[in-house]
């Protein structure tokens, strides 16, 4: 497949491999920052393949692992209702709010739908004009330009039975946050392929310059990855703290254009808590006043709904990079993908469900890449 | 939601006033919102996120890291070492 299999090439991946061995000489700390990212490394095995030296931890960038209870408690309010169409991607489904999941609240007989994409739930409302149609508006800055779309085409259109639930998360507040923490221990990040592909990578320049570490967005096939480590560790190897560009098959400095003005449309940045962390500033999006007819929290009152974070789950350790998940201690035991106690158990891109996926059912982790080379341990 | 994987362009069409098309993922098609891609045409690449097109795919620069990436597999066995870095003829 074009511009798939040529970045899964053994060969190439084995020579990137090599180029970073002979490039580390002392020990390093990098995070990727995205789920994305978190899976890719699990599934091919990547973190196992580094030199002893090269420490990967695990950032917040999975949206489904931050989206706070309270949404999901507001989500599950507002499904309960007669009238209410809930529409949501699938990998929210099955995220434990404070008492219920989406999913659980289907078996109880809520109308819950999942979609691929926010224009099927715009599609519901044109088709359902006697019900309310809502949208669980959820992502870090890939999903917002489809969800500000979702709606000013409702908008467009004259539908008065949509809304959006809106929790939107932005990548670059967490990273500062991260970096401004006294535990700290990250020297260069891998920036996020895909939210760069809408927002490009201006702002991660005032970052890397304040905070001294190297940036390098990193697109997310194996070869994308070494690739992007490679840049990284050459970095500071050479005391060198820019951003760079790995991704350039996708990513501009400038982003797309066309999606950054729909987001700014509909959508401001607001203070907003994120699930097992805590409130970071202007780390989220909220919808714009003069668009709350189509804001499913005002339209149902539903702002009011707020509970606390269960102690039991370590989740907000992992997501901040403090902890891997298999130090959680229950890890595997009470917290499995099919009985998940967090988020990060539950989606694809969360670390917790990576590592019990690629690490823990074959701690030798037979990795898809290539094989292990006879003098790497 | 974040997982993505580039598809291309087969099909171009209007759809409630949105500029839509069908994207093949070797053999599996779907229907894309193309509005944030207005340049894009039949046979281009694209990465998709839930169900929106975010970017063209520049062939060109693909092209080039990869030239620069074989120069390195090169090097590499010019050295006499194997791709893994292990002396060749072992
Ligand atoms: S293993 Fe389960 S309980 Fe532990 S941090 Fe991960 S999601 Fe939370």
């Amino acid at each position: 497949m074009k511009y798939v299999d040529e970045y899964r090439d053994p060969a190439l991946a084995g020579a990137l491999l090599e180029e970073i061995r002979q490039t580390v000489t002392r020990p390093w700390v990098v995070m990727e920052i995205c789920g994305g990212h978190t899976h890719a490394i699990m599934k091919n095995g990547i973190d196992q393949l580094l030199p002893g030296q090269v420490e990967l931890v695990h950032g917040p960038g999975c949206p489904v692992c931050v989206t706070p209870v309270e949404t999901l408690d507001r989500a599950v309010a507002i499904a309960a209702r007669p009238e209410v169409i809930f529409t949501s991607f699938g990998d929210m489904l099955r995220v434990p709010g404070s008492v219920s999941s989406l999913f659980m609240a289907k078996s109880a007989g809520a109308d819950v739908r999942m979609v691929y994409s926010p224009l099927e739930a715009v599609a519901m409302a044109r088709q359902n004009p006697e019900r309310e149609v809502v949208f669980l508006a959820v992502g870090f800055e890939t999903t917002a330009p489809g969800n500000a779309m979702a709606l000013l085409q409702a908008k467009r259109e004259g539908l008065t039975n949509f809304s959006l639930l809106a929790s939107h998360v932005l990548a670059p507040p967490a990273i500062r946050a991260l970096l401004a923490s006294p535990f700290n221990r990250v020297q260069g990040y891998l920036a996020p392929g895909h939210v760069c592909t809408v927002m490009g990578w201006r702002e991660y320049e005032p970052l890397a310059e304040e905070f001294r570490v190297p940036i390098v967005v990193t697109g997310f096939e194996p070869i994308d990855i070494l690739a992007g480590l490679l840049r990284v560790l050459r970095q500071l190897e050479a005391g060198s703290h820019v951003v760079e560009n790995q991704y350039g098959r996708s990513v501009s400095r400038e982003g797309n254009r066309a999606a950054q003005r729909v987001v700014d449309e509909v959508f401001a940045v607001s203070d907003r808590p994120w699930r097992g962390i805590g409130v970071l500033p202007a780390s989220g999006l909220v919808i714009r006043d003069e668009l709350a007819a189509y804001d499913a929290e005002r339209k149902f009152a539903v702002e009011s709904i707020s509970v606390r974070e269960s102690a039991l789950c370590k989740s907000g350790s992992v997501l901040q990079g403090l902890i891997k998940p298999d130090s959680c201690p229950a890890f595997g035991r009470e917290c499995t993908p099919e009985h998940p106690l967090g988020a990060t158990m539950v989606s694809g891109e969360g670390a917790c469900a990576a590592y019990y996926k690629y690490h823990r059912n074959c701690p030798a982790a037979p990795h898809q890449l290539c094989h292990r080379p006879a003098h790497v341990q | 939601m974040c997982l993505a994987i580039p598809g291309r362009v087969i099909e171009v069409f209007k759809e409630n006033g949105l500029t839509m098309g069908y994207v093949d993922y070797s053999g599996t098609v779907n229907k894309i919102c193309l509005e944030y891609v207005p340049e894009i045409v039949v046979g281009q690449y694209t990465v998709v996120h839930a169900g929106f097109a975010l970017s063209v795919l520049d062939e060109e620069e693909a092209r080039q890291s990869f030239a620069a990436w074989q120069e390195l597999v090169q090097a590499m066995a010019a050295q006499g070492t194997d791709i893994f870095g292990n002396p060749l003829g072992k």
